[in-house]
């Protein structure tokens, strides 16, 4: 599109084009063809990318019968009541506080739990590290299918234990985040073991010289040493459990224990296509937000940690 | 050793282990000899049938039309989102040809990077409402017949969700949608890796940007190619959230869109056969396994080894 984007061919082809440029300033030469129908491909791919999402907010503001007449025409007035119905009488609000809760529980105890099994699987020897890290790693290529149908038993089963089983069970927010944690656990331990390696001995020996006891040690010196890998991980771990479907499907069957994305699966699937779209597409919105901010917020860090899941 | 540590160990083992025995990988033993059953679950009978649920399935006209989805999937998607996440990372990177040679990204590279992520993050069920509406009849606000008629296309408008022939083929076009910004990120760190003076010298030897792309970029990102196709492949086999929720429990008009996932749903929560789901999700581990090994092995042999 610009001068910097063309092609250059050979020596005397590049002196053409310098000199093609200098009598026109801020215009390529040759091979231009080709990069501006490569830069058209990007902004095409741009626009793939983001008009389905800017329809989607466009859509969350205005009446149904525009939505319906218009679909892709900008909307006449902002109508902020789509928020209040899809909120309300659409329990958006309810899903969203659900998954809060859920997230908030699974997320503290995946970070946590991996956390401590990494510690002890980077840094300690003892018999059995490496059949319990191997044991570790083989849930990560394990579908999760397969594992539905006991699962889905084990959770329900765990509801009919005396005492504590008023806290778990099917439709207990506890359970699924124990059952996302499970699901979290192989690479979770996978990435912090292999940061955990990577942190300096001679702090640790520091601190053991020093009467430090191991909890101490692991609280007060290499969970904050490991703040970076933990923060990235947790991250990876935020999206995975606030963008779960198929687990919450199969455990909070109860209408009003419904995590976002399935609530929203579910408001689109019921309303087919009648009712209140506009609520829907609010919904869509509020689902929508927390991961825009986060991912905003964390862009750089989100696609390294999203990416190094992949390579390590 | 100090005092103490086997203790510590135990202690600091046994939350992570538990859970994780527990909730993740009993379920998958189980699930072997509940597939050999015919439990329904809401009975305490469980009769051992050996491999009757097997048969069944291979019998199960409804179990070829998922499988067979599942391998569209599993080839069309890996293609189309490689070939696109390949010549954008190449675009975005080493594309652009600034002054005095210097091997840059087109202009405004670093938002495109952050635009074509997004959708990695966003929820599948997002995905898949979004696409529900995208693909929805014009009379329905669905846009992109509207987008079609806009532009003089009125002949390819169709109703996307209503014919059998296209569920999977939505299906396909959503899950690239929906990769192609993860690649072309990862494809983008390996590239970023590459010595620029690779690149300079096979533009003073006047290489055009193809070659240059086949000759070196390629070569030298082959790795990581070969790993983000082995986990496309294993993202690929699933498909459930976006099928659940853009064609329903049941795969869409005559199961047409139907998936192995929502086939071990579908059997198990809305039929109560949970010995013929778990037999479904036995032949999908056995299936990603074998994918996971075929494809290592193809490509181990096809790696060009450089540098």
């Amino acid at each position: 599109m610009t001068a910097t984007q063309k092609e250059h061919k050979d020596p005397a082809m590049v002196e053409r084009e310098r000199q093609e440029r200098r009598r026109r300033p801020g215009m390529g030469g040759g091979g231009r063809a080709i990069g501006l129908l490569n830069s058209g491909f990007l902004l095409l791919w741009g626009l793939i990318t983001t008009l389905p999402l800017l329809w989607a907010i466009m859509s969350s503001f205005k009446t149904n019968g525009e939505f319906r007449v218009d679909p892709m025409g900008l909307p006449s007035g902002l109508q902020w009541d789509n928020f209040a119905r899809a909120w309300t009488a659409a329990n958006i609000g309810q899903y969203f506080v659900n998954s809060v809760i859920v997230v908030t529980m699974s997320l503290t105890l995946t970070m946590l739990f991996g956390a401590m099994g990494a510690y002890v699987l980077a840094r300690y020897e003892f018999p059995g590290n490496r059949l319990i890290y191997y044991g570790f790693l083989g849930g990560l290529v394990l579908p999760v299918f397969l594992a539905l149908v006991p699962m889905f038993f084990i959770v329900r089963n765990t509801g009919e234990i005396p005492v504590i089983g008023q806290f778990l069970g099917l439709n207990s927010y506890l359970s699924l985040a124990l059952v996302y944690t499970a699901f979290s656990m192989p690479f979770t331990v996978f990435f912090l073991t292999a940061f955990f390696r990577t942190l300096p001995s001679s702090v640790a020996e520091a601190g053991i010289v020093d009467g430090c006891s191991h909890f101490a040690l692991f609280f007060r010196i290499m969970l904050p040493m490991a703040k970076p890998g933990i923060i990235s991980l947790a991250l990876f771990n935020f999206l995975g459990h606030w963008n779960q479907y198929v687990l919450p499907l199969v455990i909070m069957q109860d209408g009003d224990k419904r995590v976002l994305a399935q609530g929203l699966g579910t408001l689109a699937a019921n309303t087919g296509f009648r009712a209140d779209w506009t609520a829907l597409f609010a919904g869509l919105v509020i689902a929508l937000l927390p991961v825009l901010i986060v991912y905003i917020l964390f862009q750089k860090r989100i696609q390294a940690g999203l990416t190094a899941g992949v390579l390590k | 050793m100090k005092k103490g540590t086997y203790p510590f160990v135990l202690a600091f083992l046994l939350p992570p282990v538990g859970i994780y025995v527990m909730y993740m990988l009993s379920p998958y033993v189980q699930a072997i000899y509940i597939s050999m059953t015919d439990w329904s679950g809401l009975t305490a009978t469980q009769n051992f049938i050996g491999f009757d649920n097997y048969v069944r399935m291979w019998n199960d006209d409804q179990i070829w039309v998922a499988l067979r989805n599942n391998m569209i999937l599993l080839v069309v998607v890996p293609v189309l989102t490689l070939f696109l996440g390949l010549f954008f990372a190449s675009m975005l990177n080493v594309g652009g040809r600034g002054r005095k040679a210097a091997i840059t990204g087109v202009r405004g590279s670093s938002i495109y990077k952050v635009v074509y992520f997004f959708p990695q993050v966003l929820s599948v069920a997002i995905v898949g409402v979004l696409f529900k509406y995208v693909f929805a009849p014009e009379s329905a606000g669905g846009i992109l017949n509207g987008l079609l008629s806009a532009i003089g296309l009125d002949a390819l408008t169709r109703l996307w969700l209503g014919d059998p022939k296209y569920l999977i083929w939505v299906v396909v076009l959503v899950m690239t949608w929906s990769f192609v910004g993860f690649y072309v990120v990862l494809f983008s760190a390996a590239m970023q890796s590459i010595p620029k003076d690779i690149y300079e010298a096979a533009l003073l030897d006047g290489a055009s940007r193809l070659t240059t792309f086949r000759k070196v970029t390629l070569p030298l990102v082959w790795d990581t190619v070969q790993v983000g196709w082995v986990y496309m492949a294993i993202q690929a086999m699933d498909g459930f959230a976006i099928v659940h929720i853009m064609l329903g429990v049941h795969g869409g008009v005559d199961g047409a869109g139907d998936v192995l996932g929502v086939a071990i749903y579908r059997a198990a929560f809305a039929s109560s056969r949970f010995g013929y789901a778990a037999a479904i999700g036995v032949l999908m581990l056995v299936l990603t396994m074998t994918i996971v090994i075929l494809f290592m092995r193809v490509l181990r042999r096809e790696r060009v080894e450089l540098g």
